[in-house]
This record gives structure tokens, sequence and C-alpha cells, in this order.
């Protein structure tokens, strides 16, 4: 990161960016301090690895950074935008527009097919045609190399299928920053492969800052930076 | 088609179950809503409506003398239209009867809201056919006068009015009495009354629908009757028609106050049955409303359940930029389209509930006569059964749907994992 700081442009290039996050979680005598003072800056067309052992606030990261939750302490700017202090209603524009979210367990909606699904976040930004939208749909389905099952319904895919869509979902309004938590898990290394590959790619073709969670060595080595967490902090 | 529509749809056509319960629930209220209505008010608009075609909306009777001390001013002022209102029911007395006819007609020709006025005599005769004797209730009218204060038109099933009025010696006859007397069209009766014997030909048979009139009356000829009961002027009583029969009660008590005549409006001449059905319905109103709750109830709980079930759905779309108002959008509609075919249901139900009832074999011989079940067909049971459905299927799925939509996604999505 040393070498870009110094650029003036720089702050132009920084997608998202947070600092000194705090969060607990739990009431009473179950309250945990689980992130302390997390500080962190994605930069456009770059790709990160958040890795750590199970337990120590990824997610919980991951989640604050998507504009999920909030955080105790701390700032979270979007575009140079400081988000904590926004309305709902802008937040919840902002998560629409600007961001593009994985989660661990893919959440997909099952009374929906995978086309449809892919389709959810685009009919509420209501830019494209029915065409448009089924295009591109299509083509990021095919990408995650689920172009035969358009019109099958969540229910009707295996884990690793529902997250290719999950993943194909979090790309359809070229969010400029994309929040992934595991989404290789349930992977085997072919279509791990397939799927990095292509966030990579478009991380660079459409110029996103991409944070990937992830257990997995090789995905992480791949990355351009990995942040290393432990405890709530990150230890680099 | 807006995202939330589509949304609303496929969540609700993909819950098969929910669906069916809420629309259940809807049907079953809006439908016995409007059976229950249909049912309790047929009775007693049919026996309303049989009263005035009848009896017409108010009888003017019994002349009032004041007896006390005010007997003398009032006397005095008899012509004067002093606005003297009758308080004190022990200061005066009715005296049988309309002496003068003509005069309290021409003073009731002055109210605007009367529509027609006929003078009518009665007294009790015997009747006999070649059979049976019976004693029966003469009505001594003149038919076009009596036609405007009444339904006596439409109410004759057998024989005619033409040769009513034709004949003099023709009469009419209730078909029950007639039954009784077992006479029909063309058959001569004889009237007897204060010793003198008449022979009269029966020219029509009619039926009211009330079983005691049925029983009993004979309209005849006003000057013939007369001479039967042997009363050469003056009439029993005045019946008289409005143009708004449900402001009777109001218009007999200012013609009371006017004429000095004793007003009875149907309401008060009708009150113990009218009471009746004032019970009647407040009863099944009771029962009505507990089953609008009770299904109201149900309707709740079912919405509300799939709001419940939605919370990670929820969570999805709010991470995907829906907004609260779009969640909230969302179950609404859910809400408009259960409503949309329930009420429609609900309806084609009530409709067949309601028919079917009515074709049900259902003698009524009591106080009146009816030979299945009346309903009243209303398009305001319809309205307001929608009205009510509307509103508790709006509140029911906006107040959890906005509950949802309150929530943080993080929180939800934290709670869940799979
Ligand atoms: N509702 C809660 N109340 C209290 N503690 C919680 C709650 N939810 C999560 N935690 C704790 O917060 C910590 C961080 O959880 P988080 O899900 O962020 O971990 P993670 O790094 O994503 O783990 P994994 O790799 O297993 O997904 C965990 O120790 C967890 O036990
Ligand atoms: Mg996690």
């Amino acid at each position: 990161m040393s070498e870009s700081e110094s650029s003036p442009s720089n702050s132009d290039r920084i997608a998202l960016r947070c600092e000194n996050i705090h969060r607990h979680l739990g009431e009473g005598e179950g309250r945990v301090h689980v992130l302390r003072g997390v500080s962190l800056e994605l930069q456009r067309g770059k790709v990160y690895a958040v890795v750590g052992p199970s337990g120590c606030g990824k997610s919980t990261l991951l989640y604050l950074l998507g504009l999920l939750d909030q955080p105790d302490e701390g700032e979270i700017y979007l575009g140079g935008e400081p988000m904590t202090q926004m309305g709902d209603h802008e937040r919840t524009a902002a998560r629409n527009e600007h961001l593009g979210f994985v989660f661990q367990f893919h959440f997909l909606l099952k009374e929906f097919s995978a086309i449809d699904n892919v389709m959810i976040p685009m009919r509420k930004q209501g830019l494209l045609s029915n065409e448009e939208m089924e295009e591109r749909a299509t083509s990021y389905l095919k990408d995650v190399g689920l172009g035969d099952k358009l019109h099958r319904l969540a229910t009707q895919l295996s884990g690793g299928e529902q997250q290719r869509v999950a993943i194909a979902r979090s790309l359809s309004n070229i969010p400029s920053v994309i929040l992934a938590d595991e989404p290789t898990g349930n992977l085997d290394v072919h279509n791990s492969n397939i799927v990095f590959d292509l966030l990579t790619r478009l991380a660079r073709e459409n110029d996103q800052a991409v944070l990937i969670v992830t257990h997995n060595p090789d995905i992480a080595q791949k990355c351009d930076h990995i942040l290393q967490m432990e405890d709530g902090e990150f230890i680099n | 088609m807006s995202p939330n529509i589509r949304i609303a749809l496929r969540f609700l056509t993909a819950n098969k179950r929910a669906m069916a319960m809420s629309l259940t629930g809807i049907i079953f209220g809006v439908g016995f809503f409007i059976f229950g209505q249909a049912q309790t008010t047929g009775f007693q608009q049919f026996f309303v409506k049989t009263i005035l075609g009848t009896d017409g909306a108010i009888r003017v009777q019994d002349r009032i003398r004041i007896t006390f001390k005010t007997m003398e001013l009032a006397d005095e002022e008899d012509d004067s239209d002093s606005p003297w209102v009758i308080e004190n029911t022990e200061n005066y007395k009715y005296i049988e009867g309309i002496e003068q006819p003509l005069e309290v007609i021409d003073a009731l020709k002055e109210f605007e809201s009367v529509t027609g006025i006929a003078e009518v005599l009665t007294g009790s005769v015997l009747v006999s056919s070649n059979y049976r004797s019976y004693t029966g209730r003469l009505f001594g009218v003149d038919i076009d006068d009596y036609i405007a204060v009444s339904d006596l038109e439409k109410q004759v099933i057998f024989g005619s009015l033409e040769d009513f009025r034709s004949k003099p010696t023709g009469i009419l006859i209730g078909s029950k009495f007639a039954r009784l007397l077992q006479i029909s069209i063309g058959d001569t009766v004889v009237i007897k009354s204060l010793d003198k014997n008449s022979r009269y030909t029966v020219a029509g048979i009619f039926e009211t629908g009330v079983s005691d009139i049925d029983r009993e009356r004979i309209y005849m000829k006003l000057s013939e009757t007369r001479s039967v009961l042997q009363r050469a002027h003056g009439a029993s009583f005045l019946q008289v028609n409005l143009i708004d029969p449900h402001r009777a009660r109001e218009e007999a008590f200012h013609m009371m106050n006017t004429i000095y005549y004793h007003v009875a409006s149907w309401q008060e001449r009708q009150k113990s049955w009218l009471d009746a059905f004032l019970v009647l319905s407040v009863s099944t109103g009771l029962t009505v409303s507990t089953i609008i709750l009770l299904s109201g109830l149900g309707m709740f709980n079912t919405l509300a359940m799939m709001v419940m079930e939605k919370t990670k759905e929820i969570a999805i779309l709010r991470s995907m930029g829906y907004t609260r108002s779009d969640i909230t959008s969302i179950f609404l509609w859910q809400g408009v389209f259960v409503l949309v075919a329930g009420n429609v249901l609900g309806w084609i139900v009530a409709v067949l509930m309601t028919y079917g009832v009515s074709k049900l074999p259902f003698r009524v011989t009591g106080i009146f006569t009816t030979d299945s079940f009346v309903v009243n067909w209303s398009i305001w049971h319809y309205v307001s059964a929608t009205i009510i459905a509307s509103v508790i299927v709006m509140i029911a799925s906006y107040i959890p749907a906005r509950r949802a939509a309150k929530l943080e996604p993080g929180d939800v999505i934290r709670g869940t994992s799979q």
C-alpha cells in the first residue's frame, strides 16, 4: 500500500475506507468486544483478502463495511462520504448502487429462479430495460458457469451453485465495492478458480475494489493484498 | 410491473398454505357477514313492506277532546293554527272515529309530505258461504283513493279490481278467509250486520302476506258499507301515505299537534313486532360481529405469520438496496392481492348462500305468510363487508410489515445461518 499512499490522486482511487471501527455484540454478561479498532482502505481495481481464525470478526467487519450494521465507534467512508451518520434511506441507496455483497451463507430468495435472483438488485435500481437486465444477468451467470441453469429455482440448485448465483447477483449493479464472505467456501478447486478469476478480472475491467474473506491460502496468495485478522484486529 | 409488486406476487404464490389460509379467512368473513345481514334484514324488510302496502304509513283516528282546564281554551282556538303541543295524557281523551272526514282530509292535504288519503269505514260482520260462517272485518273504501295509499292493486291474486269497481255488490276477500269459507271468484256470500242480511259476489281475492289480515278482511264500496253498517256519515279512520314512509313518526307527531286527532304512524302501530325484529337483529349482529372478529383475528395471525416467516428474505432485500417502504409495500401488496381475491370469492359465496336459502322451502304462517326464506339483497351489505375486510387486512399486513422493515439487516443475518 505504501507506494500508492504518496500519489496525489490517491483519494480518488479509494472506494471504501474505514477508521478505528469498534463493534460489541451481545447483551449484558455476554457482551463481547468483537472488533477492536479496525482501519482499512480499499482501492479501485485491487483485490484484498481478509484471513484469520474462525470467530475473529471477519463477517462482523464485512457487515459493517457493507452498511448492513452500524459500528459502535469509528467511521466508514464510501467514495469519500462518511456513512455512519447517514439516514437509512441514503445507506440503503448506497447499498444498491455501490456495494455488492456475497453472504457467507449465500442467501438467495428461494421463491425466485437463478436469473430472477440476479435481476433483483437491477430491478430496484431501475436503470435498465427488461431485456438489458436479462442480458446482463445471463452473461454473469454464464461467467460463473451456470449458463444452463438460468431458470432453475434457487431451491433446485446445489450449495455451490447457489453461491455462484449469489456472486453473480453481487456483481449485477456493477458496484464500486464487492464484499464477499467466503465466496469459494463451498466450491471445488476448479470452480473456486473460475470464481476468483472472474472477480479479479472484473476488478480490473470495471475498476472495482474487491474484498474477499477466505480460509483458502492459495486464493489469499493470489490477491493484491492480504489483511491478517486476529481477535478483532489486523495484525500486519 | 414494479419490482415490489413482482416480489409480492411471487412471495404470495410460493407460499400456497399461508395464501390459502388468509384467503379462507377473508372469504369466510365476507361471505358470512353478507349472508347474515341478508337473512336478518330480509324478514324485517318484508314485514315493513307488507305493512306499508296494506295499512299505509299513517292512520288518523279518534278525535282528541281536551278534558281538563285546557278544554275551553282548546275549543275557543279550534280554528286558529296555534302550535299547541299535547304533552300531558291526563288532560285529554279520545272520541272514537272521525265525524267530519272531509274537514280532516282538507287539513291533511296541507301537508306536503302526504301523497294520498283514503277514508275507511270498518265494522265487524258475520260472513256466511254455503258451507260456513265466520266473523270478518269489513273495510268500506273508495277504491281509487285506497289504491293511492296501499298496494291493494298488486295484492289481488284472483279476479280483478275492474269487476269490483263496476259491480255495486262486488267484494274483495282475503285469501285465507276465502279458503276458510271455501269460496272462489263469482261465488256469493251473505254478510250480516245488525240483523240485516245482504248478498255479495266475490269479485277478487287478495293476499297481503299478513296472516291476520288475510284471514278476516273484506273490502267493500264505501257507500255499500254505510248501508251494511248503518252509518250514514263519518269514517273509522283515514289511511294516509307519505313520500317517505320512514319519516312517519315525525309526520304523525306534527299532524297530531295540528289537527287534534290521534295520528298513529306504522312504527307506533307495529311497535311490538318492530321491537322483536330489533332484538333479533341485535342478536344476529352479535353473532356476525363474532364471526368478523374471529376471522379478523385469523387473518391478522396468518398475515403476521407470513411476514415473520420472511424476516430473512426481508434482510436480503434490504441488503440489496430495498428500502423500508419497499418492504412495507411488498407486504401491503400481498394483502391487497389476498383482499381482492378474497372479497370477490366472498361475494360469490354470499350470493350463493343467500340465493340458496331464499329457495329453501320454509313456510312461515305466523305474523305473515311466505313460502320460502325471505332475504334482503342489498349492495350495502357487500360494500360494508368489503370495507370492514379491507380495514382489517390492511392493518394486519401493515403492522407486522412495518415492524419487520425496521430491523437492521445485519442483526437478522447474524441471527440466521442458512
Ligand atoms: N449475537 C452475538 N452475540 C455475542 N457474540 C457474537 C454474536 N454474534 C457473533 N458473536 C461473536 O462475534 C465473534 C465474531 O463473529 P464473526 O461471525 O464475525 O466471525 P468470523 O470471523 O466471520 O468467523 P467464521 O470464519 O467462522 O465465519 C465470534 O466470536 C462470535 O462468537
Ligand atoms: Mg464469518
